[in-house]
């Protein structure tokens, strides 16, 4: 057991709504070592907010254990709260509040003293930058400044530990990348950082270190490119077709190279081992079949992984 | 156990939590200073017309209001008025902004985060409201006081009353305030206004002493689960003694009891909304 970081033993959180019971975390363990940045990936609906709701003590566990640095979530939550800075998927910023007033008031709120509070709110603006929106109420930012609101916010106590849940959905593109240079950013300064997303790209180029979960469970737990070589698999193959065709993705399987082959809508996805002359044998397969429309190959990525353990899209 | 090692001892922890509460104090009084013009006129607006038209307008055009208590209706009205000034404005700064705090924006979810019990995330919000509610009902008395065209008879002999009166009277409304604001959700406010806010103002004592409510002794009783019926009375008490009035025992348990029950709603309900 560890002072630092967090320890999740044997989490279980059961929802009860209207009669109906509702297991939304079957038993996960996690350990994410301090100043790592972390990514828990997987499917809306996996888990993972339910995750981030216990170890921010917004959500009471049904059973297991969540430590952060060393301090029990569930006993102790007002300590808990004081070292850890948290952004939710949801936009909270307070509206009665400008820019400046919702970091400084954060402060505040964490014990810095008012003189102290906004010079932090003002150091944080220049560092986000934000200073010349100091005095807009957040209705009148657009979602990417919002965000980088609210991560300023998060940060503003000097947390040890920051949850980030679901920070980058619904940014654009640009938004989004300056949001993963302000996470590196946190990290350098050693920050140990919790994200959840169901983007595989920003769980591959971020984090030291991925959880996939889906239905309440952890399946794998490893670094991206370990996670990528376990599917023992050098290249994805996908054939987009004008409609299912079940016996050709049979006839797939049984060539030689194939590691496997999975349909997936119109599509069969193949991935294939290191051997030569594996992609001509599956585009005369497919062309003897008929129907092929498009053909893509991609490295394997952390869509692969989740794919290969679940045989079903993370978008789905 | 490591845990151990990282607890705070007791003196900074009382000292995080009272930062963590004084930070939340000054948050609200950055939005009340910055709501004072809007939130006075919608203190004053009500009490102000009323008094001008009832005690006012009324009696120059010889349009009167038999009291049957030897005293001017202007008289019966400073009480009521003030009383559900507060009322009023205790349940209104905390229901109203509650409602789209937890529903709609959830923008409640940063104060709880901060580093204190949430239960006193919730107590915070019903003290400084109390307070708020008590500053609308002093706001008020000068227009009750001094607009009448008839004479109106104030006395305050016993100011410990009055204080205590005006206290439990802000944290009364503001509990209730808090109950009301963790059921409701933003489409159902405007309902819970007209079924609630509005039958407890107009059913509250304002306009009469519960003493005359006799002859519908049925309305008498049912009055009685009204929390302004005893702010009321005991402003009576404490503002205008002249006037008949319920004994201070019978306000003050009554007041008490309702804090009790309110608040027991207020917090259960608070913790529910913010914890699953």
């Amino acid at each position: 057991m560890t002072d630092s970081g967090i320890v999740i033993e044997k989490l279980v959180k059961v929802y009860s709504r209207r009669g109906s019971q509702v297991e939304a975390l079957k038993g996960i363990d996690l350990e994410v070592r301090s100043g790592e940045i972390f990514g828990l990936l997987g499917p809306n609906g996996a888990g993972k907010t339910t995750t981030v709701g216990v170890c921010t003590t917004r959500v009471r566990a049904t059973s297991g254990r969540v430590t952060i640095n060393g301090i029990d979530v569930r006993e102790d939550a007002p300590a808990v709260k004081r070292t850890i800075g948290v952004v939710t998927q949801f936009r909270t910023l307070d509206r009665s509040l400008t820019i400046r007033e919702n970091l400084a008031m954060h402060a505040m709120y964490f014990g810095l003293q008012p003189k102290e509070a906004w010079a932090r709110a003002n150091e944080l603006l220049a560092d986000f930058r934000l200073s010349e929106r100091a005095g807009a109420f957040p209705d009148e930012l657009s979602g990417g400044m919002a965000q980088r609101v609210q991560v300023a916010r998060a940060i503003a106590h000097n947390p040890s530990v920051l949850f980030l849940d679901e920070p980058t959905a619904g940014l654009d593109p640009q938004s989004r990348l300056a949001l993963w240079a302000m996470i590196e950013g946190m990290h350098a300064r050693g920050i140990t950082v919790f994200l959840t997303t169901h983007y595989m790209e920003e769980a591959d180029s971020l984090c030291d270190r991925v959880a996939i979960i889906d239905h309440g469970q952890i399946l794998v737990l490893d670094t991206p490119d370990a996670l990528k070589r376990s599917v023992s698999a050098e290249t994805v193959i996908e054939l987009r077709l004008e409609a299912p065709n079940d016996p050709l993705v049979e006839r797939l399987r049984a060539l030689p190279g194939v590691a496997s082959a999975q349909p997936s809508g119109d599509s069969i996805r193949v991935l294939t081992a290191s051997e030569d002359g594996a992609l001509p044998r599956i585009l005369a397969e497919a062309n003897a079949a008929g129907g092929l429309k498009d053909m893509t190959m991609t490295k394997p990525t952390l869509e692969t992984v989740f794919i290969s353990l679940t045989g079903r899209d993370l978008r789905e | 156990m490591s845990s151990e090692s990282m607890t705070l001892a007791p003196p900074a922890r009382r000292s995080m939590y009272a930062r963590a509460f004084w930070g939340l104090i000054r948050r609200d009084l950055i939005v009340a200073r910055r709501e004072a013009f809007q939130l006075s006129m919608r203190t004053v607006m009500n009490p102000f017309l009323f008094v001008f038209v009832f005690a006012y307008v009324f009696p120059k055009i010889g349009q009167q209001f038999q009291t049957g208590t030897g005293t001017s209706f202007a008289t019966i009205l400073v009480p009521g008025l003030v009383g559900s000034a507060i009322i009023f404005n205790g349940i209104s700064a905390v229901a109203l902004p509650l409602v789209m705090e937890f529903g709609a924006t959830r923008e409640i979810e940063d104060r709880v985060q901060a580093p204190l019990p949430t239960a006193m995330v919730a107590v915070e919000k019903i003290v400084f409201s109390a307070v708020q509610a008590m500053v609308a009902g002093a706001i008020v008395f000068p227009f009750v006081y001094l607009i009448p065209s008839t004479p109106v008879s104030v006395h305050i002999d016993n100011w410990p009353l009055l204080i205590g009166v005006f206290v439990l009277a802000g944290l009364v409304s503001s509990a209730l305030g808090m109950a009301i604001g963790t059921v409701a959700n933003p489409r159902q406010i405007g309902l819970i206004f007209a079924l609630i806010v509005i039958p407890v103002t107009f059913l509250g004592c304002v306009y009469y002493p519960w003493a005359r409510l006799h002859p519908i002794r049925w309305l008498q009783i049912l009055v009685l689960i009204n929390p302004l019926v005893y702010i009321s009375e005991g402003l009576r008490t404490a503002l205008t003694p002249g006037v008949p009035h319920m004994h201070p025992w019978a306000f003050f348990g009554a007041l008490l009891a309702l804090f009790a029950l309110l608040m027991w709603m207020a917090m259960r309900g608070f913790l529910r909304r913010v914890i699953d």
